[in-house]
């Protein structure tokens, strides 16, 4: 019943994509998607975490009694948020002003969790390292998507290229309702293209 | 390899171990970062205030700070080459701002012309509130408050009877803007006109300045970059 390396690594980028199939994790995603470079620098953070966790919590899984495992996973996650804030202030102050409260938010991002307590603690270190990055990259993938759109409908800019005029922009994508419109018809086509797959 | 048994010793063992480890890693990360952090933080301190001061020779690398009692305004001298002071530039803040706390420096000649601002830190709605950062640099309608002399112009949003055009459809970032641009006005002006802190000083008084080493031991050779 063991899918093969590549299926893992796949599957958190497609099948179970974080946010378009298992919807989770949507505070960082609703917020920090108001333009493709932010959401993609959330996506790239969380994809730090995720990798490193799952990486960590596989190593370490022996050790912990069954009781205190939660407790255990949470701090391994928190010192790579740390550690993950700490570089980001310190190399890419730009993100980091505009990420701002998100990046310690990442600790209460429940996919690293969830991943870590559904995979990690249950497979191998290469495993885990796989499923962090498919995971990671899924998510990632769609905040940039995620982004991208609502920046493009919202100010007419992608990536900070100016592909038509900001006052043709519709603003309501870049504030907060955008974010569940743009989610909610990204979420339909997807789910539209994965039909079409499996039929 | 068998998971260990959950009784109390090995709980207790992990668990610290775990956190020893995590402590471990934070601290050299931490070390490793914080120089580069302070770094960045100062140098983009420095250059808004290079950018928004006057022409000038040097000025206080420590800040007059000036409390009203809620918040802490800092004012950073600039002075040209016979150490008469030139203008300043002003750290200021709001807390009125749409998302909370705007904090921007606005630099003044000396008669109290605003000669440019920067923002430091907002976190105003993209694409509204946040066009701060240019807005009031632009130069078109009414909405540019270079040049504008903060102690004769009525520096509030047209609609509040000011002359400034406010940012489309962000009043209240606009109106938190300019809160603090008055404020940084009104803490320039009480910390020029404060005679415990600096003399009034103009082409007549310049003798005073000469006991003043407190003052020169502050400043930084810095020489001004701007025309």
């Amino acid at each position: 019943m063991k899918d093969s390396a590549f299926k893992v690594f796949l599957n958190g980028l497609i099948k179970e994509n974080p946010i378009f199939v298992l919807i989770l994790g949507m505070c960082p995603t609703l917020a920090t998607t108001t333009s493709a470079i932010n959401g993609m620098s959330m996506g790239l953070a969380t994809l730090f975490v995720l990798f490193g966790s799952n990486v960590a919590v596989s190593l370490v899984k022996n050790f912990i009694p069954d009781k205190v495992r939660i407790p255990a996973y949470v701090v391994v996650i928190a010192t790579f948020v740390s550690v993950a804030e700490m570089l980001i202030h310190a190399y890419f102050p730009v993100i980091y002003d505009s990420l701002g409260i998100f990046i310690p938010l990442i600790v209460v991002n429940c996919i690293v969790l969830g991943r870590a307590e559904a995979f990690a603690a249950k497979n191998t270190v290469f495993r885990s390292a796989l499923d962090g990055l498919g995971m990671g990259l899924g998510f990632t993938f769609a905040l940039t998507l995620l982004g991208t759109v609502r920046e493009l409908l919202g100010t007419g800019k992608v990536f900070g290229y100016v592909l038509f005029p900001e006052h043709y922009g519709a603003l309501i994508f870049v504030l907060a309702p955008g974010a569940f419109i743009v989610l909610g018809y990204l979420i339909a086509i997807m789910n539209k293209l994965r039909k079409k797959r499996l039929s | 390899m068998k998971k260990l048994e959950s009784n109390f010793i090995n709980m207790v063992l992990a668990l610290s171990g775990i956190a020893l480890f995590a402590a471990i890693i934070l601290t050299s990360v931490y070390s490793l970062t914080r120089n580069s952090i302070d770094k960045l933080q100062n140098q983009k301190l420095k250059e808004a205030i290079q950018a928004v001061l006057p022409e000038h020779d040097h000025f206080d690398s420590i800040p007059v700070e000036m409390n009203n009692g809620v918040e802490t305004t800092k004012v950073y001298k600039a002075y040209d080459k016979n150490n008469v002071l030139v203008g300043a530039a002003v750290e200021s803040s709001s807390n009125n701002g749409y998302k909370g706390h705007i904090d921007i420096i606005v630099g003044f000649n000396k008669k109290g012309v605003i000669i440019n601002y920067s923002v430091l830190d907002q976190h105003e709605t993209p694409g509204l509130g946040a066009k701060m950062v240019d807005w009031f640099k632009t130069e078109h309608g009414r909405q540019d408050i270079r040049g504008k002399n903060a102690s004769t112009a009525n520096l509030n949003i047209s609609k509040d009877g000011g002359e400034i055009d406010a940012i489309t459809a962000a009043t209240i970032s606009s109106r938190a803007f300019l809160f603090a641009v008055r404020n940084a006005y009104f803490e320039f002006k009480s910390s020029i006109t404060e005679p415990e802190t600096e003399p009034i000083i103009n082409a007549d008084t310049m003798h005073l300045k000469q006991n003043d080493t407190i003052t020169t031991v502050n400043k930084i050779e810095m020489k001004g970059q701007h025309p």
